[in-house]
């Protein structure tokens, strides 16, 4: 079984039962481990808390004019627009930031920060804004009412709402009228395995390689060891929210 | 005599009635609901029984979306995809029809039974082309 929850396992049910197996292996058969008892294999299937995905983006490298990222990300999901900026879904944005006395211009992209604890799951009234075990928060339209309570909890305006009827969506990312929405961090990708996002994926072939994408619990993972080597920024750290998306020379 | 004679027209009568069932049970047995030109129409049967599917494929779907959008768990055996690949009937002219127009797969039923189908607000209604 994979792990479903964030917390440390402190359940009745497993100390007792570890309990009484341990001491049924004593007593039948001592200095014996019984296998069937061990309960700590662990399935492939599923979000464990043993992850936790995130993100790191290098401003210095996000390059201007550029929105390959964005672009790779409406194709992925098939968000497609009606010619609304205003109200069309944007799950990625880049943002230009002007220190005014400097005049030095950074570049970024801005999206969900996948936060561990996230404002928009503390207003949902329908639990429909939830973050699942490996940290990914994500809309459950299941259960979305569509009162856009998380969008405005939301400090990083990370959500967009569905407000006309669509047809034709990805497979993967059903998505529809009446529903709030936003970056998923490709959690169909995740699911299947794989070990990039699409906006990871063109950033990477145009050449830029400032989106890095992976497991920030695994030590060894290419994330951690950016983070680890770099001074690395949370957008409005003041919150504590604990995003998992972090920003690199900003 | 009389009342011989109407037992045995009542015996008659229950015959021809229990003759007619079995042979609408047979039909119904026989018939099948999967839409022409559909790769389902091919196979001899669904995912799990056919009256099995019938039955219980709002339970199974329901189990599985809270599974799969919930827990990433997505090695369950009932997906609304494929009961979409599957069941999706391809035109002559090589387009799928979404399942929920009329006449076609999931309409067809649910129109019968008046239910109204909020799976395709957001699920697409026919398998993807990718490149």
């Amino acid at each position: 079984m994979s792990k479903k929850c964030d917390q440390p396992s402190m359940n009745r049910r497993h100390f007792i039962g570890g309990a009484i197996a341990t001491a049924g292996a004593v007593t039948v058969a001592p200095g014996v481990m019984l296998h069937a008892l061990a309960g700590n294999e662990q399935a492939n299937t599923g979000a464990s808390s043993e992850k936790r995905w995130g993100m790191v983006v290098d401003t210095n490298k996000c390059a201007d004019g550029c929105s390959a990222c964005v672009n790779a990300c409406n194709d992925e999901h098939n968000l497609t627009g009606f010619d609304r900026p205003e109200t069309d879904a944007q799950w990625i944005r880049t943002v230009k930031l002007k220190d005014k006395q400097s005049g030095h211009i950074n570049r970024m992209v801005m999206m969900c920060q996948h936060c561990e604890f996230p404002p928009c799951v503390d207003v949902c009234p329908t639990n429909a804004s939830f973050k699942r075990a490996d940290g990914i928060v994500l809309v459950d339209r299941h259960s979305c009412i569509g009162c856009r309570y998380c969008m405005m909890a939301c400090p990083y305006k990370a959500r967009s709402f569905v407000h006309e009827a669509l047809q034709d969506q990805s497979v993967s990312a059903p998505r529809g009228k009446g529903c709030v929405e936003s970056c998923t961090l490709c959690v169909h990708r995740v699911d299947a395995g794989q070990t990039t996002t699409a906006c990871q994926d063109a950033c990477q072939k145009e050449g830029h390689s400032a989106i890095v994408f992976g497991d920030l619990n695994d030590p060894n993972s290419e994330i951690s060891q950016v983070l680890k080597s770099n001074n690395s920024t949370q957008i409005r750290a003041d919150l504590e929210l604990n995003t998992g998306v972090r920003y690199l020379n900003l | 005599m009389r009342s011989s004679f109407f037992s045995r027209k009542c015996f008659a009568g229950l015959i021809a009635g229990v003759v007619l069932t079995i042979s609408a049970m047979q039909a119904m047995a026989e018939s099948t609901y999967v839409t022409k030109g559909s790769k389902a129409a091919s196979l001899t049967s669904c995912v799990a029984e056919t009256d099995d599917i019938r039955r219980n494929h709002m339970d199974y779907m329901k189990h599985g979306r809270d599974d799969s959008v919930r827990d990433g768990d997505r090695s369950g055996k009932f997906s609304l995809s494929e009961c979409i690949g599957c069941h999706s009937a391809t035109s002559a002219s090589g387009e799928y029809a979404p399942v929920d127009s009329d006449g076609q797969f999931c309409q067809r039923c649910h129109a019968y039974v008046a239910v109204s189908l909020a799976c395709f607000q957001c699920h697409r209604t026919t398998p993807e082309k990718r490149d």
